[in-house]
């Protein structure tokens, strides 16, 4: 399996978004209809056709400094991924490039892995009845380029390449931040769900950026994973029929609404 | 830019003053992080709003808007006070020791320099600069003391005029803690080390000012005394906020000058003599002023143009000692005087100052031409809000423009690098590329002129206009031979500037871009070969103005004896072998010149032939309206008294166009008590024309927006996200009070500042919006006032007051 990852320095992101729009060109998804809420960042949370956010935040210390924070945040492609063994269907698989990915086709559109993922970066598309988030653009891996997002930062602020190169360029970049006192500068991403593919070098603590301090798989997802696996065939014929049900119900519904219009 | 961006890499200290360098040029910000990395650099950003290039920076300093000469006055009192200037550079390569007429002085309680009388014309205060000239002896020879120690040197002159801006001073009028500033003084002084090398990085938060010109050298002035011009690493970087901005100035986009930098005829200059006896000094690269002008002229008429004729000067349009900028154009607008407008992808009812009223003034023209990718609110004026159609009798014509990317061209970046960009894909449907639109448009006014007449019709009859190709459509090619030069006999392209000439012989539509296109096989500006290894100066890549050097003034990157300051980054250096310059860069010294000779005239392009420390308009060349030294003035609309100057408040040689147009009494300081600036957002660009109707950047900044503190919030019971309206002066008729709409962002990166102990907010606004295209909003430029600085009449859009009320 590939052994490249993304590393994210975010004391080098200064919030260009460049990342954000390069996500939503590349993948060919619709913008979203947002307001301004009082914060540069949007949209406000992940959807199915947001998979990648940057995200802003200020921060006051004792001192009165003041600092403001971003970073690229989307799926972390994690090694003990939650959304994988949430998923009844089998429809989330690793890559041969390491990243995870869902499968549309098997997708039953049961949203467990949104409930799943301790990062809530998959989004549920209601037209489609399927789940998607980032893919980490496993269509340009396969032909050999970088992730749009990579590709497309100025400052070096997301780099790809090889996870033992990147982890040696992080610890030493985590020093130099402590150093010049970041004392709290971490490297997140290396210990945290046995690895992720998504790593970051944080300035300051993860939740400082909107990152979960100490991200888990949730223990229902673990003991359903135990327990079902085995008989995933069964409950992905049961899911799928209540969904079924539950969605012709649905369409009924909206029908009945256009009718009326 | 005297440099370029990647030029950034080789700075130990960069500052970021008047401009939001990751937000607006965001890949400034790789090479600031390489030179961070590599050499522990430092970014000091001063600004009002803790901005995204303060969220990376390593310190930042808070500033009031429209002090900058405040906060960098302080730098250069605390650079002399605390002799941190690099002594060498300083008495070799400026006019530190030039003697200054000895009647020159500086009214404290003024605010005013000798000679000021009063400008009827202007509505302003004027210079007599006669005292402000060198002290000369009966050759002409300027007088001088090498040891600086002389009074009415202009070393000692400098210091006087600054000793007022000590750190206590500075922080009252900018609002800056006092520790805050003397740390960032501390830290930027420190590239006053001879192998050091300190950048400041600028935009239009300097230049748009009534003082704006003067921040600018106030810039220079610091860079010089630190000897950080020509170095790498150093320089004065104005970075330019579009991709061919640097372009299109080089083309004369301002009416004061004409191709190439070169002052606009007076009608004071009838003839080519007269023009060129008041504008071609003596010395240095100026002295070679005939040859680029009567080459231009020769580009613009062509064979009409004769030694018996003045090679056509009289057909040129002349100025009548008015101004004709942007503001006084739509002022002559709204007087009836302006019958027709050609607006080309310009935007000024968004992008232009006091844009509300200017809407009102577009009524008063006959016809109105918009040349753009969309049609924009300019275009749109008449169905705007507050308009009522059937009143308005302009007739509007939408030309529609393609975007740069559908058309071959060149374009010159802010490191005077001229590219060559290919066409990525067709236009659509009728869209023409602007250069096919002039020529049609040309060609269909020379023949009408030529059928009807008119004004000084030889302006258009005689004009050499050539430029379409066998298949009937513009041929770029012939427009950059032009640009590029060429013998008017033989039709060869010059090899560059050198070879002009002043007798007719060349013709060369912009003497700085010559050699940029000087072979039809491969033209220097299409080249793409990286170096491998070097300082990255990619000599053969691309083009850059003059005479493809990289880095300008680069002689003042090295010693007396020719030796560079800084051994690990070398720009050029003297080789003793060859008697000659040579080096990483193109040296900035003609090629038959002496070390002593290169050594006396570091800076070429000043008759002196050194940098200016007092700045003066000397043999033709150079000097400002408003004084040799650069000096605080409140902007037009201030809070408070200027501290310094008890009797002036704004730059008194600053033009007004409008009655009751700005803050002056008491009770409009009350109506109006805070202080405003307006910014770019990187999702966005200038007045939205394209990203407004780009989904994917709308969705990410959707609505127009005004940042003020948590603490301004919180007196007035706003929160985050609430709708407020913005109000100012501009918007006050008849009594009755306009406002602006905008979506409150309460943020803890902007801090009301104490202001000579008084806390005064700030706040802060984009002006992308308005009420054409996919996201529409308000103009933050309904607010802001047209007044002008008064060399360039540059509006200041930086620093204005404003009042917010809940909706």
């Amino acid at each position: 399996m590939s052994q490249s990852i993304c590393l994210i320095d975010t004391s080098k992101c200064m919030g260009c978004r460049g990342c954000q729009a390069a996500c939503k060109q590349w993948n060919q998804l619709p913008a979203e209809e947002t307001t301004f809420e009082g914060s540069y960042e949007n949209p406000p949370r992940f959807s199915a056709n947001t998979w990648l956010r940057v995200s802003f935040r200020e921060h006051e210390g004792n001192n009165s400094r003041v600092d403001w924070y971003m970073a690229k945040l989307g799926c972390m492609h994690c090694t003990d991924a939650a959304c994988m063994q949430a998923c009844p269907a089998g429809a989330i698989f690793r890559s041969e490039e390491g990243t995870v990915n869902i499968d549309p086709v098997k997708c039953i559109g049961c949203n467990y892995c949104v409930t799943a993922c301790p990062f809530q970066v998959i989004g549920f598309d209601r037209l489609s009845n399927k789940t998607r988030k980032c893919t980490f653009c496993l269509d340009r891996l396969e032909s050999g380029l970088p992730p749009a997002c990579a590709q497309v930062c100025p400052t070096g602020s997301i780099t790809f390449g090889d996870r033992r190169d990147l982890v040696a360029r992080a610890t030493n970049r985590v020093a130099q931040l402590k150093a010049a006192g970041k004392v709290n500068a971490n490297l997140y991403g290396l210990d945290e769900l046995d690895g992720t593919k998504m790593m970051y070098v944080l300035a300051d603590e993860p939740e400082k950026y909107g990152l979960p301090a100490d991200p888990q798989v949730p223990v229902q997802t673990r003991i359903w994973n135990a327990i079902f696996t085995p008989l995933r065939l069964l409950v992905v014929v049961a899911v799928a029929f209540g969904l079924w049900s539950n969605r012709s119900q649905t369409r009924e519904i909206e029908q009945a609404k256009r009718g009326g219009e | 830019m005297t440099n370029h961006w990647n030029d950034y890499q080789h700075s130990d200290v960069m500052m970021a003053i008047g401009g939001n360098t990751a937000e607006n040029h965001p890949i400034s910000m790789k090479w600031i992080e390489k030179a961070r990395e590599t050499k522990g650099a430092k970014l000091i950003t001063v600004d009002p709003r803790y901005c995204r290039t303060a969220a990376v920076s390593d310190l930042y300093v808070p500033i009031r808007p429209g002090t900058n000469i405040a906060y960098l006055g302080g730098l250069i009192n605390y650079i002399l006070q605390n002799n941190r200037y690099h002594e060498e550079y300083v008495k070799h390569y400026t006019n530190a020791s030039f003697l200054i007429n000895e009647n020159f002085d500086f009214d404290a309680q003024n605010g005013l320099f000798t000679g000021a009388e009063d400008d009827p014309v202007r509505n302003a205060t004027k210079y007599n600069m006669e005292d402000w000239q060198y002290q000369t002896d009966e050759n002409g020879e300027i007088l001088k003391d090498p040891d600086l120690q002389d009074p009415n040197c202009s070393f000692q002159l400098l210091k006087k005029h600054f000793a007022p801006y000590t750190i206590e001073n500075v922080s009252k009028m900018t609002g800056a803690p006092e520790d805050v500033l003397e740390e960032s003084y501390e830290l930027f002084s420190s590239t006053g080390e001879p192998a050091k090398a300190g950048n400041i990085l600028y935009a239009m938060g300097i230049t748009q000012f009534t003082h704006g010109a003067q921040n600018t050298r106030a810039i220079a002035i610091a860079q010089l005394l630190l000897g950080n011009m020509g170095v790498a690493g150093g320089g004065v970087n104005a970075q330019r906020g579009q991709s061919n901005v640097q372009g299109a100035t080089d083309m004369a986009m301002l009416f004061h000058i004409i191709p190439g930098y070169n002052p606009t005829p007076q009608q004071t200059h009838p003839t080519l003599q007269d023009y060129l006896d008041a504008t071609t000094p003596e010395d240095n690269w100026w002295s070679n002023r005939p040859k680029y002008i009567v080459s231009l002229l020769k580009a613009f008429y062509g064979d009409n143009a004769t030694r018996a004729n003045d090679f056509g000067y009289e057909w040129l349009p002349k100025l009548d000692g008015l101004d004709h900028s942007h503001i006084p154009a739509y002022k002559y607008m709204r007087d009836g005087e302006v019958e027709g407008l050609i607006c080309v992808a310009d935007n000024p009812l968004v992008g232009g100052s006091s844009s509300r009223a200017k809407m009102d003034y577009q009524k008063n023209l006959k016809w109105l031409v918009s040349i753009d990718v969309v049609e924009n609110e300019t275009a749109a004026f008449w169905k705007g809000p507050g308009m009522n159609p059937a009143e308005i009798d302009t007739e509007v014509f939408i030309l529609p423009a393609c975007a740069s990317y559908e058309r071959d061209g060149e374009k010159a970046n802010s490191g005077r690098w001229i590219t060559w960009q290919y066409k990525a894909q067709e236009p659509p449907g009728d869209a023409k590329s602007d250069l096919w639109i002039v020529n049609e448009m040309f060609k269909k006014l020379q023949a009408l002129y030529e059928a009807e007449g008119g004004t000084v019709p030889e302006q258009i009859t005689r004009m050499h206009w050539d430029y379409d190709g066998a298949d009937g459509e513009i041929d770029i090619v012939k427009v950059c031979m032009e640009l590029n030069g060429y013998n008017t006999r033989t039709g060869e392209l010059v090899t560059n500037f050198v070879g002009l000439q002043d007798d007719g012989s060349t013709a060369c539509g912009n003497w700085l871009y010559s050699g940029y296109y000087n072979n039809l096989e491969n033209p220097a500006c299409k080249r793409r070969i990286r170096e491998k290894e070097g300082l990255g100066f990619h000599q053969e890549w691309a083009f850059a103005w003059p005479l493809n050097r990289r880095n300008v003034y680069n002689r003042a990157s090295c010693d007396l004896e020719g030796k560079p300051w800084n051994p690990d980054a070398p720009v050029i250096w003297w080789d003793e072998n060859e008697e000659r310059w040579v080096g990483n860069d193109v040296p900035d010294i003609p090629g038959t010149w002496t070390l002593e000779q290169s050594t006396e005239n570091p800076f070429i392009m000043l008759p002196e032939g050194v940098g200016r420390l007092y700045s003066i308009g000397y043999q033709g060349v150079g000097g400002l309206r408003c004084g040799p030294f650069p000096t605080h003035y409140e902007p037009a609309d201030s809070p408070v008294p200027n501290l310094l100057y008890p009797n002036a408040t704004y730059s008194p040689t600053s033009q007004r166009f409008y009655e009751n147009h700005t803050v002056e009494t008491d009770e409009e300081r009350e109506r109006y008590p805070y202080i405003a600036t307006s910014y770019r957002l990187v999702e966005h660009y200038q007045s939205g024309s394209v990203t407004r109707n780009q989904p994917w950047l709308n969705e990410m900044m959707p609505e127009m927006f005004v940042e003020i503190s948590e603490e301004q919030a919180e007196e007035m019971g706003i929160r985050n996200g609430d709708t407020v309206l913005v109000e100012s002066l501009r918007l006050y008729n008849n009594g009755e009070q306009g406002h602006i709409k905008a979506k409150a962002c309460v943020t803890k990166r902007i801090k009301p500042l104490m202001i000579n102990g008084e806390k005064k907010h700030i706040v802060g606004m984009p002006f992308h919006w308005g009420f054409m295209g996919m996201s529409t909003g308000d103009s933050a430029n309904d607010l802001t006032p047209s007044v002008g600085d008064p060399n360039t009449t540059i509006p200041e859009y930086k620093a204005f007051l404003c009042n917010i009320r809940r909706a």
